[in-house]
């Protein structure tokens, strides 16, 4: 209703404008140059703590605290490095090697599960699907303290508190990643194929492995994406299940760092930056691998 | 669709279903029941523990709970100011972005999806440091323009949690707001110039009412987080324990129940509370934001 006001208020406005000002390109040039210096700000914003970050990564204990921060002072990268690595007989690269194997494993087994889950719910009709359907969206809403902390219990019950099993086994579920299978599902994968392929006498699950799997890469990459960096960033629950050291992920290593000052008096600063450095590395390298699946699937699992 | 074939159709879906009702449903009964317990300590305490029905009395304990109203509160005040800050932000980014040419937008777009790549504990570790009087350049910056702040200061502790949060939230809300935009009709654009209506005009009344549906799911999901936000003050109690209790948040409280205080009936009863909460919090939140749309 606003256009249309406008439309018959002010005709002749708009006449007087495009004599005045013949050249509608140079009006938008200001307002172009505007629009870069804000993003421009914002941009310094979101890269200055990274910046920050790499700058502290190279400094060695002194010149992290009597150095201009945002400035390189001496080049001790390597000597940081090597360090975080050998700092408590290696147990960083213990670390690295656990969120590894949490997030990879986790989330191709997720993945799998995920799509077959999808499919089902997308291409056939059958009694309880939406009720399903319906598990998988009400879970969105289930605060992590509800259920983690009985599933703790539930683990301690059956001895896995403790055990890689603790972390690989919740991430094999994640309602999220059904929804997005489901969705990608019902745009990747037509009807009609499906009814040809049975009619040439496939079976459903040589239909799903050979056919359904394989048209669905593209998605199966972006969930399999997601739910990496879940778990790569998850806190909540490896805090609560996993007790000895040597089965942390890198977040609940660089956690244990930060409060060592506390306990202790002893200064990790320097690790911590350095470690925390290492562990955005594998997220950067995948992120930009991957960026055209992730960006579709952000915004398609957002949306729809 | 045949018989035989739904089933088939329903097979696929078995692993889900029974990892579901292992890892959702099992756990979320378990915690309804075992709140309805209470150990008690038999005799001096020596006696060893009893398991004792109590009812719904772990519930009014934790309606009458002040410190877990308070962090409640505590987080909801906080959520009132911060998530709006961050929308706002992120719609704005998100409309610059919209006018811009698309290989141009696509630069700022990667630049400022960075912090999202990053992991919340790492992005806490970051900011922490950064906060730091003796680490950090912030305090040196304040200084040098006048300002002699101190962010782990208790007036400052929200402030600068929310900020970290900001910085780590605005370039995933953006993409999110940024692609419901790319789904107006550009022809509308187009008429309404023609009609005479400037940029800003035609953002007010064009974009933002487009994105309607992308904001409220945004403000939903940050609803979500917030209510149970547990990463940055653990990371902040870390640094600075006396401006930041064990009892902060909601799942603070609810872990140092469990974990601390050996209180897992107690933890149980207020992690039900926490999620029903959640639950009034967002359909409030949902009524309220689709009501104004009539």
């Amino acid at each position: 209703m606003t256009l249309t006001e406008q439309a018959t208020e002010r005709p002749e406005v708009r006449g007087v404008r495009r004599l005045s000002q013949p050249d509608p390109a140079s009006r938008g040039r200001g307002g172009q140059r505007f629009l870069l210096v804000g993003l421009t700000l914002a941009s310094v914003y979101s890269l200055f703590p990274v910046w920050w970050l790499i700058v502290a990564a190279t400094k060695d204990r002194t010149a992290l605290y009597q150095s201009n921060g945002l400035w390189f002072s001496g080049w001790h990268l390597w000597d940081n490095l090597h360090q975080v690595f050998t700092y408590q007989d290696g147990i960083f690269l213990r670390w690295t090697a656990n969120s590894f194997l949490y997030a990879g494993v986790g989330s191709l087994g997720g993945t799998l599960i995920a799509l077959a889950t999808g499919y089902g719910l997308a291409r056939f009709d059958f009694p309880g699907r939406n009720a399903i359907f319906a598990c998988v969206v009400g879970s969105f809403l289930i605060p992590i303290a509800l259920l983690t902390l009985p599933l703790y219990l539930l683990f301690s019950a059956i001895g896995m508190v403790d055990t890689p099993w603790a972390m690989l086994i919740p991430c094999l579920i994640n309602p999220f990643s059904v929804y997005l299978a489901k969705v990608y599902t019902e745009a990747t994968i037509p009807y009609e194929l499906l009814e040809a392929a049975r009619i040439d006498g496939a079976g459903e699950l040589r239909i799903f492995f050979s056919i359904v799997l394989r048209m669905m890469t593209t998605g199966g990459a972006t969930v399999f994406l997601l739910a990496f960096v879940n778990t790569w960033n998850a806190f909540f629950l490896p805090l609560t299940v996993l007790r000895g050291k040597e089965n942390w992920t890198l977040n609940l290593g660089l956690y244990n760092w930060t409060g060592t000052r506390l306990e202790s008096g002893i200064d990790l600063t320097g690790l911590v930056l350095t470690g925390a450095l290492l562990s955005i590395v594998p997220m950067a390298i995948m992120m930009v691998a991957m960026r055209r699946y992730w960006r579709s699937g952000v915004t398609l699992g957002a949306l729809k | 669709m045949i018989r035989s074939m739904r089933w088939k159709g329903a097979a696929f879906t078995v692993p889900f279903q029974l990892g579901f009702v292992f890892l959702y449903l099992l756990p979320i009964g378990y915690a309804v029941y075992e709140s309805l317990f209470t150990e008690k300590q038999s005799g001096l305490g020596l006696g060893g523990a009893t398991t004792e029905f109590v009812g719904l009395d772990n519930y009014t304990q934790g309606l009458t709970d002040s410190a877990f109203m308070t962090s409640i509160l505590r987080v909801v005040l906080f959520a009132c100011v911060q998530i709006p800050m961050m929308l706002v932000i992120s719609l704005l980014l998100a409309l610059f972005l919209d006018a811009l040419t698309s290989r141009v937008a696509g630069r700022f777009r990667i630049v400022l999806l960075v912090p999202y790549m990053i992991p919340g504990v790492v992005a806490a570790i970051v900011w922490v440091n950064l906060y730091s009087p003796d680490v950090g350049p912030l305090t040196a910056i304040g200084k040098a323009l006048g300002f002699d702040w101190n962010f782990f200061a208790p007036s400052m502790v929200w402030p600068s949690i929310g900020n970290l949060l900001t910085w780590h939230g605005i370039g995933y809300n953006m993409v999110i707001i940024y692609s419901a935009l790319q789904g107006v009709p550009r022809e509308l654009f187009e008429a309404a110039r023609l009609d005479g209506a400037s940029e800003l005009r035609i953002a007010r009344s064009i974009k933002i009412p487009f994105v309607r549906g992308a904001l409220v799911l945004t403000g939903l999901l940050s609803i979500i987080q917030m209510l149970q936000i547990f990463n940055e003050p653990a990371l902040f109690r870390n640094i600075t324990p006396q401006t930041v209790s064990d009892s902060f948040t909601p799942i603070m409280i609810i872990y140092n129940q469990a974990f601390n205080a050996g209180n897992y009936n107690y933890a149980a009863a207020l992690s039900v509370l926490l999620a029903l909460i959640l639950g009034i919090a967002s359909l409030l939140f949902y009524r309220l934001t689709s009501k104004e749309a009539d």
